[in-house]
């Protein structure tokens, strides 16, 4: 499900909503509304895992992705502030977090070794997804430069944490 | 100039002016900001401290896989002396698309 950010992104679009009607890009306090969302969504899935694994490597990782998440959306808050942007929901970010509840509950069926993996897996999936969505949507549209320069940490943190990410399922394999 | 680069340097001319040791540790100083060590290649010797400044709000590290870890929290400055003499790559556990190398020459 979140390996489908983008698409669902994507589809939005196309599917012409109003906020994104007539090929109109999101706006600044959209995309800070968007980007805000995604760090929560690995938050919470994070708590997810650190409750749920006995697995040493995959508890440091989520403990990892939720002091990261919330240090950088603590900034991010900071940055809206300052700029005076409120951010402001939108029928991506309410995918979003459709498509994550949808997966937590999932998750929240498995055990042991079979949710390690699976937790691995979807945070391959979703960072993936994250820095698509990133990279071909939400930067080429903010129009704001510290927002965009925001944004563009955002992709090297999503990326570092892909690599983590791919080192702990690879470990689990 | 950096406060501790002048006192290494005025330390310098002092222990140089003695002439009894020779070359004296010096500190290097490596930036991190926006998940970057910068200068992300440098050359020092045995007994020198590397000093990471972390502008981040994000904690990193700074690890040779099999040895040394430095943890480097966010908004610190944080020093290490190496202790070997060797080509050194390392990166940052949670980042490890954060690379850096010391080539570190001996004393
Ligand atoms: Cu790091």
């Amino acid at each position: 499900m979140f390996a489908r950010l983008s698409t669902a992104v994507a589809v939005i679009c196309l599917l012409g909503t109003p906020s994104f009607a007539q090929g109109a890009k999101p706006t600044d306090p959209q995309i800070a509304h968007i980007a805000y969302t995604a760090g929560v969504i690995d938050v919470t899935a994070a708590k997810q895992a650190i409750k749920k694994s006995k697995n040493k490597a995959v508890v440091s990782f989520a403990k990892d992705m939720v002091r990261d998440h919330e240090a950088v959306n603590k900034q991010a808050l900071a940055l809206v502030k300052k700029l005076k942007v409120t951010p402001e929901d939108n029928d991506t970010s309410r995918t979003l977090t459709k498509q994550a509840a949808a997966k937590q509950a999932e998750l929240a069926k498995l055990k042991g070794a079979a949710y390690d993996k699976a937790y691995a897996a979807n945070e391959v999936a979703y960072h993936k997804a994250v820095i698509g969505a990133l990279e071909t949507q939400l930067i080429p549209a903010s129009s704001n430069a510290e927002l965009k320069g925001l944004l563009e940490t955002g992709v090297k943190i999503f990326q570092g944490h892909l690599e983590h990410a791919e080192h702990v399922a690879a470990e689990l394999k | 100039m950096l406060p501790g680069l002048k006192f290494v340097a005025v330390l310098g001319v002092v222990v140089g002016a003695m002439g009894s040791i020779p070359a004296q540790a010096e500190t290097i100083r490596v930036n991190i900001d926006k998940l970057v060590f910068a200068p992300a290649n440098i050359s020092a010797k045995v007994g020198d401290t590397i000093q990471w400044v972390n502008e981040d709000v994000l904690a990193h590290t700074a690890t040779v896989k099999g040895d040394w870890d430095v943890m480097i929290p966010p908004k610190k400055i944080v020093s290490f002396v190496l202790k070997k003499a060797g080509d050194v790559e390392y990166y940052c556990r949670f980042h490890p698309n954060m690379k850096g190398r010391i080539a570190v020459a001996p004393k």
